[in-house]
């Protein structure tokens, strides 16, 4: 009788704990239901996620003094972020505050999962006016109220190292052609020395790039009816003048297909082996982490063709950068309004974009990350005339992987030594744009 | 005290055994209870998961309905035509990736499983070093699988990895440096770095089964004039087969569905040429958010793996002979 007794009351506790660990479960996560507590959290823009800790706990404090509202604070790492996003928009339960890429804007938008910031919205934080248009257009599809606001604005430019240049005797690139030519002047495998270092694996760098050159040579990933149009001419030169770098021009180190979206290129710059770098101004922070000074560089924007070829455009970066979200199931929507209009008032955006090297997406700020006034007047200069959205359709995150992707696999088949053709460009992309139109987006 | 004769069910002694009572309910409900948790976290964890994701592949489940999965429309079988129509670059690439992977398993479990028995065959005999030795072999099998994948992708790189030092600047053995994480390569070094990981289970799990091998059997068979070879083929072989069925087939399931090996080498986009089936549905469901592909492939996955395996173990069966 006692042994039964025992083995009844074991697995009653068993059962009554999973039931327990599941209800329990379900009601502390979430936000709370008080008012006076936000959940929030921040993408991984420091060089570390301690480090992002670090600058943004006294802010939250700031907050906290000037509105009573207490932020609890959770930094993701990029693999992460978009994955966990996901999983929020899921299960319905997530943070009240959120940074995302804002190249996801659109995509996320879609989702529903996200607060649109319709007029109401926009004055409470302070009014759509005091954003730049540039960085603004990115929150989400064109014709509907955003789900973002910017935060931290990035743009690409073309970073080269001041004493390579003055030793071969050549002035900083103003068109593409010339970028190639010095780069080929500059680059010397024996010495391990290239003209050019580029993050081959990364398939985000490279549909960064087919999206920037592709315009510059006329051509535009999406049509004005949102069909995938990746065929075009003037695609095709746009990829073929990146892969062409590493392919016909041989100026870039083959080993750089391993690299992907990491500190390995910024590295290769900063130690002398790359004689330019194109990368969004967060580099700086890598660089400097890796004992480069900022006099020891210099940046331009990143060259076009000269002349244009038809149609094309002088664009030299697309509108990159950080955006700030409420989710939908936030319970805590008029703290959550408060909080980003304090991330996004002049004040805080001067303070943060100097740890962040970012540059600022108020109007009047300040690029202040670095002391370099040259390269400050560069990113600015590119940020609001060089530069254009990524495509603002629900299918961005797919037309990111397909194409980039494609162009990975053409840059691969350049490193081993196989020539890339413009009709293999085009089947490449010709497959990446059958995808899209066959999974349905 | 007296000691009383009634029977534990309260009749008094001597009752006919028809009219005993039935069990209390505690006896008869003890087993239920025991086995109750496991049913409850077996069903919460694999079934209705399996159950959930068999329905998503009936439904177009992007990012537009991944808020609110009833409200998806249903596709009926379009996912599945997606996935199969082969003239189609998704339908191609699936067929690719299945290619892939069956030539992946074939060469990692047969070589596995040639590697383990002939481990075992010669760690049989007692010599001194044997247990360091078997110790050693073991240790890929026993280190994280995370740490030794990234290990083994340091080693691979083109310049600075150990592989090409050793091959290109010492032994002289190739001319130039090759790449050993992109194009071809790629599915000769992700082969390699599984078959260092799956060896050693092979070895462990067949020295395990000599050591119920007599060693009477094998002197019989010496006395009676049989060499090394045909002992090994007659006797060992014959007689580890229970063992070499549950082996072949347990490592043919964890090597086709292994995601492990081309996440950590390659990310989560690998070269074509090392595009396993698990890694290329992850691609399908969270790299381009389309979830309901994904199930689809997965549910086709699960078909197909079902149907090998009812095969295998068919015709694997314990035949009875007649004497």
């Amino acid at each position: 009788m006692k042994a039964r007794l025992i083995v009844v009351v074991v697995a009653v506790l068993a059962v009554a704990t999973t039931a327990a660990c599941g209800s329990s479960s379900s009601s502390s996560s979430s936000s709370s239901g008080s008012s006076k507590t936000l959940t929030y959290w921040a993408s991984n823009q420091g060089t570390s996620l301690q480090n992002d800790q670090a600058v943004l706990t006294p802010e939250l404090a700031k907050f906290e003094k000037q509105t009573g509202i207490k932020v609890n604070l959770q930094v993701i790492g990029w693999p992460d972020l978009l994955n966990k996003i996901l999983g929020a928009t899921t299960s319905g339960q997530g943070p009240d505050v959120l940074n995302i890429g804002n190249t996801w804007a659109a995509s996320l938008q879609a989702t529903g999962a996200f607060m649109p910031f319709d007029a109401a919205a926009l004055t409470a934080i302070g009014g759509q006016a005091k954003f730049v248009p540039a960085s603004f257009a990115t929150g989400g599809a064109v014709g509907k109220p955003p789900t973002s606001v910017p935060l931290y604005g990035l743009v690409y430019g073309l970073y080269y190292n001041k004493q390579m240049f003055a030793a071969a005797g050549l002035q900083p690139p103003t068109t593409w052609q010339q970028l190639t030519t010095d780069a080929v002047k500059l680059t010397n495998p024996a010495k391990k020395q290239y003209g050019m270092v580029l993050e081959g694996g990364s398939y985000t760098e490279s549909v960064h790039f087919a999206f920037i050159f592709g315009l510059q040579n006329g051509g535009e990933p999406f049509d004005s009816a949102g069909k995938p149009t990746f065929t075009t001419v003037g695609m095709v030169n746009g990829v073929k003048q990146y892969v062409d770098l590493l392919g016909k021009y041989k100026v870039v180190n083959p080993s750089d297909v391993q690299y992907k979206n990491g500190p390995e290129a910024p590295g290769d710059f900063a130690a002398g082996k790359a004689a330019m770098l194109m990368s969004q101004n967060n580099a700086d922070n890598t660089l400097q982490a890796d004992g480069m000074k900022s006099s020891q560089y210099g940046v331009v924007a990143i060259p076009a063709p000269s002349p244009l070829p038809a149609g094309g455009k002088d664009i030299a970066s697309f509108v990159a950068g950080i955006n700030i979200s409420i989710f939908q199931n936030s319970k805590n929507k008029a703290a959550a309004l408060q909080f980003v209009k304090f991330m996004t008032s002049p004040a805080e955006q001067a303070i943060l974009d100097k740890p962040y090297t970012a540059l600022p997406v108020v109007k009047g700020g300040t690029v202040n990350f670095t002391d370099n006034k040259a390269e400050a007047a560069t990113f600015a200069h590119v940020l609001a005339t060089k530069s254009q959205p990524l495509p603002l359709v629900a299918a961005e995150s797919d037309y990111e992987t397909n194409v980039g992707n494609a162009v990975n696999a053409l840059l691969a088949q350049a490193a081993t030594g196989k020539t890339v053709t413009s009709s293999d460009i085009k089947a490449a992309l010709l497959d990446a744009q059958d995808k899209m139109a066959a999974s349905g987006s | 005290m007296p000691v009383t004769t009634t029977t534990p069910t309260g009749q008094p002694a001597g009752a006919p055994p028809s009219a005993r009572r039935r069990r209390p309910f505690w006896n008869r409900a003890t087993p239920y209870l025991l086995v109750l948790p496991a049913i409850v976290f077996e069903l919460l964890i694999h079934i209705v998961p399996m159950l959930v994701g068999i329905w998503m592949s009936f439904i177009r489940l992007t990012e537009f309905y991944i808020r609110n999965w009833s409200q998806a429309p249903s596709a009926g079988l379009r996912n599945y035509r997606l996935a199969v129509s082969f003239s189609t670059p998704i339908g191609r690439d699936l067929l690719h990736s299945f290619t892939i992977t069956c030539l992946y398993t074939l060469i990692v479990v047969g070589l596995a499983w040639l590697f383990g028995m002939s481990a075992a065959a010669v760690l049989q005999q007692s010599f001194r070093g044997r247990g360091t030795l078997r110790t050693l072999f073991l240790v890929p099998y026993a280190l994280p699988i995370y740490a030794g994948i990234i290990t083994w992708s340091f080693m691979l790189q083109r310049d600075n990895g150990l592989v090409n030092h050793v091959l290109v600047n010492n032994l002289h053995a190739l001319s130039h440096t090759p790449f050993w994480l992109i194009g071809n390569n790629a599915f000769v070094s992700m082969a390699v770095v599984a078959l260092w990981r799956s060896w050693p289970f092979a070895f462990l799990m067949i020295m395990a089964g000599m050591q119920s091998i007599p060693d009477e059997v094998y002197e019989a068979a010496a006395m009676d004039g049989a060499n090394v070879w045909k002992q090994l083929r007659y006797i060992t072989l014959g007689m580890l087969r229970p063992v070499n069925v549950v082996l072949v087939l347990m490592l043919f399931l964890w090597t086709f569905n292994d995601f492990n090996t081309p996440f950590v080498l390659f990310g989560p986009t690998p070269p074509r040429a090392a595009d396993l089936i698990s890694i290329h549905i992850y691609d399908n469901s969270f790299v381009n958010w389309n979830f309901g592909l994904g199930s689809a492939m997965s549910v086709l996955l699960l078909l197909f793996l079902l149907v090998v395996t009812g095969a295998y173990l068919l015709l694997t069966r314990p035949r009875s002979h007649s004497v």
